[in-house]
């Protein structure tokens, strides 16, 4: 007796296309999403820049040369041709003859640091009290009524009053310590060193609240999935479920606000620049050179445009680099 | 729902309060003396008087229970005294200043001093207000005096930036992934992304420095008395209205969009059709009307951040609202206005929560509080 021929439809000649992980599957959709591919790279071409630029580009962004002050970008010269250009300043150079383009890798660098340093501390805060307001009943009620009361903060005007009331106070109570130590704190760490941890502690401590949100209520409904029950019933502490089962699945979310968290945090460190309160006065930041422009930016356009227009260029990039992370990472989303 | 209101009212009082103090607390942590802008040549016992006039000396819960009472009770006398033409902020004080005998007689005749049983002399003045340390009045008039400015221009951006937003919304949706949806969201993307410092500027050197159309400073002093001055008032808002309306408009469509989406796809969407309704019917009142409950919302919480994010627009713009009023203030170390201003934003923050949580509960017969 033969085995029974299955029916056309029903046999199996194994798959038509080799099986695709998820990060596969993932990688697929973004790629699909133009505009996320763009801000990708741009970007990276930005990262990159203020990554390497300085040491291609070697001149001193703060080096003050009197005599070579006020050159115009080399492009004016196309409409203009007595503008005051020289190669030696491809981006010209401002009122007390620093040089734009040195001046705008390093001022990147500044904005860019503060920016990741300020999302990875708002991701740990957040997911932190996320996790643990999602996984621990009791927790829960008094974090989310921290959370809530952190939301009713208004944060530009406290950021502000943070960052001037306390600037240039560690120097005089924090040097001692540090001089105990071998450690000079004006030279290793300084002024700018200071404001820097400053910025990044305020901006991590007074916007962690979206992603906790989002944490906690995806934990909430993962605490009762079956894979859980499961891994609790073998006996599973609760330290292991929480990063080996629960942390891996809300990953996506906590990269979606990552995106959201690091646009944030450069325009709000450009913003304090911006208003006089951010890094002192000689170290070039995007936002402080734009507000030093803005009272010449009639004879000198390009020095409000060029940091302005790098500012938003980086946080366009990353918003659609969020955007098309949402798409990917969305598993209803994908396929479609 | 009324219970529901009063029950929210009242649970935002401790809210209210823990704001307060950790603000309070912020300030008095800081670091930095509030005397060291005085002269080095004044003496120690004078500069102890003069931390004792400014209320320095006692402990810190004195200070706040102080600055809570003269916030929450005196100030609102003083209101009420202001509309009603009342006296209830005003009460007869020990008179403890070192004055001349000719003053005293003075005023014992006018009534404003008076002598008590025991002999002392009382003076009738008003309850002590919260003084600014840097302009030596009460915080709570230089701030009524700033506040029209800034409710002119953010207040108008807000209603020109959801004008727009609202039809940009609705059509993108209807026309979901079409040139104009694509371009709407590229717009927004940009609204998002570009900071108001650097559209501020930007903005000015087009429209005032290389067309000449506009100021680019606003006038705070200018009086609005007949068509031409309006027109001068008019435009000199545009500018500033623009910059914060792009923001508004940004975010707004996107929500207005994402609803109109949701709804769109509803059957009670296909019946309407099915029954014969014009598309401008079925769009326009059945559809339009559902979407509107969360972006009713969104645009009730988001008022409270637009007076935040006016603090640098105000700035760019020199318009003299109290966005600038706190910027002055930080910078002259002026702790009482500080503290003062960020409470009213805090409370409009807690203010605006309520009301849109209760505009959602009215508008949409689905949700119960109760």
């Amino acid at each position: 007796m033969t085995d029974p021929t299955p029916i056309q439809a029903l046999q199996d000649e194994g798959p038509s296309a080799p099986s695709r992980s998820q990060s596969q599957d993932i990688w697929l959709q973004f790629r699909q999403h133009k505009g996320a591919m763009a801000g990708a790279f741009v970007l990276i071409m930005i990262t990159l820049a203020v990554l390497v630029g300085p040491y291609i580009w070697t001149l001193d962004p703060t080096n003050i040369n009197i005599r070579a002050r006020d050159i115009r970008p080399m492009y004016t010269s196309l409409w203009d041709e007595w503008a005051k250009t020289s190669w030696a300043h491809p981006l010209g150079t401002d009122n007390l003859g620093r040089d734009l383009l040195a001046q705008l890798l390093s001022g990147g660098r500044a904005s860019m640091a503060v920016g990741w340093a300020a999302m990875v501390l708002t991701l740990l805060i957040g997911t932190t009290v996320g996790v643990l307001a999602g996984y621990f009943k009791r927790l829960d009620g008094p974090l989310m009524r921290l959370t809530d009361l952190f939301l009713s903060l208004p944060i530009l005007p406290i950021v502000l009053v943070a960052v001037t009331l306390f600037r240039g106070q560690f120097r005089v109570s924090k040097a001692e310590p540090f001089a105990a130590l071998g450690i000079d704190w004006q030279i290793t760490i300084g002024p700018v060193g200071e404001m820097f941890v400053l910025i990044v502690a305020i901006i991590g401590i007074t916007s962690w609240m979206p992603t906790a949100r989002i944490v906690r209520g995806d934990i909430l409904a993962l605490k009762e999935r079956e894979f859980i029950l499961a891994a609790r019933s073998i006996g599973t502490s609760s330290r292991k479920i929480i990063t080996r089962h629960l942390l891996p699945n809300v990953l996506s979310p906590i990269m979606v606000s990552a995106t959201l968290g690091l646009a944030t945090a450069i325009i709000t460190e450009s913003a304090l620049s911006f208003l006089g309160v951010g890094f002192p006065s000689d170290f070039p930041t995007w936002g402080k050179m734009l507000a030093d422009a803005v009272s010449r930016m009639e004879q000198f356009p390009e020095r409000v445009l060029l940091p302005g227009l790098a500012i938003s260029l980086t946080v366009l990039s990353v918003n659609y680099l969020g955007d098309g992370l949402r798409d990917a990472l969305d598993p209803r989303q994908r396929g479609r | 729902m009324l219970t529901y209101a009063i029950r929210r009212l009242v649970l935002s009082v401790p809210t209210l309060l823990i704001i307060a103090l950790a603000i309070f607390l912020l300030l008095k942590l800081a670091p930095g003396d509030p005397l060291a802008s005085q002269p080095l040549t004044i003496p120690p016992e004078v500069r102890e008087k003069m931390r004792e006039a400014m209320g320095l000396n006692g402990p810190w819960y004195e200070q706040f229970w102080k600055w809570l009472v003269q916030m929450f009770w005196i100030e609102p006398q003083v209101l009420i005294d202001l509309i009603f033409g009342t006296e209830i902020s005003w009460q007869w004080s020990p008179l403890l200043a070192d004055v001349p005998q000719s003053w005293i007689d003075e005023n014992l005749a006018a009534g404003v001093i008076r002598e008590t049983a025991d002999g002392s002399l009382e003076i009738y003045e008003r309850k002590q207000r919260i003084m600014s340390w840097e302009t030596r009045s009460p915080v709570m008039d230089i701030i009524a005096q700033r506040i029209p400015q800034t409710l002119w221009v953010v207040g108008m951006a807000y209603v020109v930036g959801i004008l727009i937003a609202l039809p940009i919304g609705i059509y993108s949706a209807y026309r979901q992934y079409s040139i104009f949806d694509q371009s709407g969201t590229f717009i927004t993307m940009i609204g998002f992304s570009i900071p108001p410092f650097f559209t501020g500027p930007l903005m000015i050197v087009i429209f005032a420095v290389q067309l000449d159309w506009l100021p680019s400073v606003y006038n705070t002093v200018h009086n609005v008395v007949d068509w031409d001055s309006f027109v001068v008032q008019l435009r000199q808002m545009v500018l500033p209205v623009m910059v914060l309306a792009l923001q508004t408009t940004a975010q707004i469509s996107r929500y207005m969009r994402a609803s109109m989406l949701d709804n769109l796809n509803q059957d009670y969407v296909r019946t309407a059709r099915a029954k014969g309704l014009s598309e401008a019917v079925v769009v326009g009142i059945h559809v339009l009307r559902n979407s509107m409950i969360p972006v009713i919302t969104v645009i009730a919480l988001n008022v409270p951040s637009i007076f935040g994010g006016a603090i640098i627009t105000e700035v760019v713009f020199k318009v003299n609202g109290i966005g600038q009023l706190l910027i002055g203030a930080l910078f002259a170390s002026d702790i009482p206005m500080v503290m003062t201003l960020t409470f009213i934003f805090a409370f409009l923050i807690v203010m605006f929560n309520l009301i849109a949580d209760l505009l959602y509960g009215i508008l949409d017969p689905r949700i119960r509080y109760d």
